[in-house]
């Protein structure tokens, strides 16, 4: 989300040299004497942001995508207290540079999820572990329950070793209702763009630069299906952190809850 | 009879309302990431990312000479007893810069280069991250209520921390674990009001002139950890966040709050735009007044220039020139009304109103009346000082006021100087020596003919002259009567001293 605070930090380094020259000549002009030596430490301190490298042993531990997932386990899982669909299947990341967000025009997100990045893209529903190539990058697909109501697609990719900036991440899920229920939405909200299929159509869309809030777009009112409904998901990120929230919703704005989630 | 014509119609286009964008500061007030205004000796100071900032004598004309030691990005700065303390982050910000940040703080007794009190004094870190976890610190902002320092912290990169210092020494308090209260936000801040805390911070996208799409957002809670909520009672924690101030005019990309309490209910906040579009699209320092409602602040405009009626809201009475009415010149057959006026025999009504009243059906063609002109209105008024009162507004020129702001005359926060005048001509709203208000007949840039207009946390205004003469005590434009306005020394629990400026 901030690609560009890097260069304006840079500038500000320049202007922060200045500075301490400014500051050097108040010292030397009328501060008085006896500064403590807190404070000596201060004015001879980095005046350049000083961009510290992350702490060894954390940077250096083993990574991993809990505390934010874990592996989903067979049966169903219903969703959380508020509505929220926690199970998915989500592919590692596909590789897509972009130094900004504020490129995620409409044109270019369906331009860019319409190319077909591996086979059956938007009918294909995955297994744990199935692998597709995509330039030539053999990605994975995870079945995991997200540990929050949101799912960290950054900390998805960064616990797997993955780019985590300039990605495209998929999603699949199936939500099993008990019965018909029309007059029910699509509540979406996506860290960058996204869009999102339910039963093969197209049902809400998040473009430009976003960020994550619940219940950011919704769809028309739609209908599902008894038993089986297939939602899928794109998301496109350029710098920044990157997830995702879904949940159902009535024609009041409600959560629907009385689903199931499942991985076929 | 075609230069009378040319005449009415140069007066319509002097009545017709019309207003200028609001006034961006003065100066060079060139800064990015800003720290809170705060005063020390007398000056307005802020401090921005890299080191050094901004100072101002009057809150209005800006420029460098603002000092602080550390580089770093994003300050912020309060006053706690004879303390500043100024805490800023160094490292952090994502890409190259990682996300392992540490906060630090520092103390001096002034903030003013030219004082013997300068001298920062170093207290070290007081939060961090280690650039793996879902925190990236940086952006810190304190808040001080009810006895306890509490600093804000982290962007874009996971969670928005809160940790709790020791107000008398700046340093952690034992202990103390940061607690996760918002995410995707950046630039926090924080308020306390009515026993709410208020959560502020940024969404959208800084650092990309004028196509960030900064802008910022509140939610409250009743505890100062959360969870904050939106008007919506979304949390912050799943996105949530109430639009206080976002682009308008020539302004873009409003981000990094800070609360600039001034007393008397004038509550203001400073803040940057990412882009000027009038500077080049430079990133600049702003103040703008703050505003509740309904328990939520809402982020108002400085004032614009134009011509509008000065409403009362004690009485509603409209501010105008004590001159004799003068009555409309349009066709009068009958008093009107319904039946039209009394038979002059029988006291009776007639059955059918003469043509020409004012109430029932028409009974002829109907078209405009034009307003009545300020020579019509004007043409007795004397050319020395004339007094004003209150009264029903009627829309005619002696109730209508064009405030203009006046150039090299020095301001207050957020914006210049103003002077008042009868809209159309020269005649001036002025401050006597015997501290009432009157007008003269034209303006000469005296101190008394200036006007401060701050808008309030209610939406409406409090107008002060720049001078009272002889006098050093601030007094504001007041219904003393229903009907009589006066100088007076403001009082925030009264609508006395309160204004609305409206549409003419």
């Amino acid at each position: 989300m901030n690609m560009l605070r890097k260069a304006v930090l840079m500038g500000m380094g320049a202007l922060a040299l200045l500075t301490a020259q400014v500051f050097s000549v108040a010292q030397a002009g009328g501060a008085p004497a006896g500064a403590s030596s807190n404070a000596q430490a201060a004015h001879a301190g980095p005046v350049a942001p000083r961009h510290l490298a992350p702490e060894a042993a954390v940077a250096n531990a083993p990574r991993t995508i809990a505390p934010y997932f874990t592996r989903a386990k067979a049966g169903p899982k219903a969703p959380d207290a508020d509505g929220f669909l926690q199970r998915w299947l989500l592919l590692e990341p596909i590789v897509k540079p972009n130094r900004t967000n504020t490129v995620f025009t409409g044109a270019y997100v369906r331009s860019t999820f319409k190319e077909e990045y591996f086979p059956d893209q938007f009918t294909v529903i995955p297994h744990d572990g199935e692998k597709v190539t995509v330039a030539g990058q053999e990605l994975a697909w995870h079945a995991l329950d997200s540990n929050l109501f949101d799912a960290k697609l950054f900390n998805f990719a960064y616990g797997l070793n993955k780019p985590t900036y300039g990605v495209i991440f998929w999603a699949v899920t199936i939500v099993n209702s008990p019965r018909e229920r029309k007059n029910v939405r699509l509540a979406v909200g996506s860290n960058s763009a996204s869009m999102w299929w339910l039963n093969g159509q197209e049902v809400a869309d998040l473009f430009g630069d976003r960020r994550m809030v619940m219940d950011d777009v919704v769809s028309n009112l739609l209908t599902l299906k008894k038993g089986r409904n297939v939602i899928r998901g794109a998301v496109i990120n350029g710098p920044g952190l990157s997830d995702f929230c879904v949940r159902f919703i009535d024609e009041n704005g409600e959560p629907i809850k009385d689903l199931t989630q499942s991985l076929q | 009879m075609k230069s009378n014509f040319l005449a009415a119609a140069i007066f319509t286009l002097f009545l017709v309302y019309a207003s200028s964008p609001a006034l961006a500061l003065d100066g060079e007030p060139y800064i990015h990431d800003p720290s809170t205004v705060v005063i020390s000796n007398g000056k307005y100071f802020t401090f921005g990312s890299g080191g050094g900032g901004l100072m101002s004598d009057d809150g209005w004309t800006w420029h460098s000479g603002a000092v602080r030691p550390g580089g770093g990005v994003a300050p912020d700065t309060i006053k706690i007893g004879d303390r500043y303390y100024v805490v800023y982050a160094v490292g952090g910000g994502g890409l190259a810069g990682g996300h392992a940040s540490n906060v630090k703080i520092m103390w001096t007794e002034s903030l003013d280069p030219k004082s013997p009190d300068f001298q920062f004094h170093d207290i070290g870190v007081v939060a961090s991250s280690n650039g793996v976890e879902d925190c990236d610190a940086i952006d810190p902002a304190f808040l001080y209520a009810k006895g306890h320092l509490w600093l804000s912290y982290g962007t874009y990169f996971g969670y928005i921390r809160i940790v709790e210092l020791d107000p008398k020494t700046g340093k952690r308090m034992q202990g103390n674990k940061p607690v996760n209260v918002a995410i995707d936000m950046e630039a926090t801040d924080m308020m306390y009001r009515d026993g709410w805390y208020y959560l502020l911070g940024t969404h959208g996208t800084c650092c990309d002139g004028p196509d960030s799409t900064y802008n910022i957002r509140v939610g409250r809670s009743r505890s100062v950890t959360g969870q904050y909520v939106d008007n919506m009672g979304i949390p912050l924690l799943k996105g949530g966040g109430k639009l206080v101030v976002g682009a308008s005019d020539r302004h873009i990309g409003p981000g990094h709050f800070g609360l600039l309490d001034l007393g008397d209910g004038v509550q203001k906040f400073s803040m940057h735009y990412e882009a000027d579009m009038d500077r080049s699209g430079r990133s600049v320092l702003d103040i703008r007044p703050l505003m509740w409602k309904d328990g939520w602040p809402v982020g108002g405009d400085n004032f614009e220039e134009g011509t509008y009626e000065i409403q009362s809201e004690r009485s509603g009475g409209a501010l105008e020139l004590a001159t004799d009415f003068v009555r409309m010149n349009v066709p009068r057959r009958g008093f009107g009304g319904f039946g039209g006026p009394p038979h002059p025999q029988n006291n009776q009504q007639h059955p059918h109103p003469p043509a020409g009243g004012f109430f029932g059906p028409p009974t002829g063609p109907v078209s405009p009346i034009p307003d009545q002109t300020l020579a019509q209105d004007s043409a007795a008024w004397p050319d020395g000082n004339i007094n004003v009162d209150l009264s029903d507004y009627m829309v005619r020129p002696h109730q209508k006021w064009t405030v203009t702001s006046v150039a090299n005359a020095g301001g207050y926060p957020g914006s210049p100087y103003f002077k008042i005048t009868i809209a159309g001509t020269d005649r001036a709203l002025a401050a006597t020596a015997d501290g009432e208000v009157i007008t003269v007949f034209s303006f000469t840039g005296t101190p008394e003919q200036l006007w401060r207009i701050d808008q309030l946390t209610d939406g409406t205004y409090r107008i002060m002259p720049k001078v009272v003469p002889n006098s050093a005590e601030p007094v504001a434009l007041t219904a003393v009567g229903a009907s009589t306005p006066t100088l007076a020394r403001f009082d925030p629990k009264s609508d006395k001293s309160r204004w609305n400026f409206k549409k003419p």
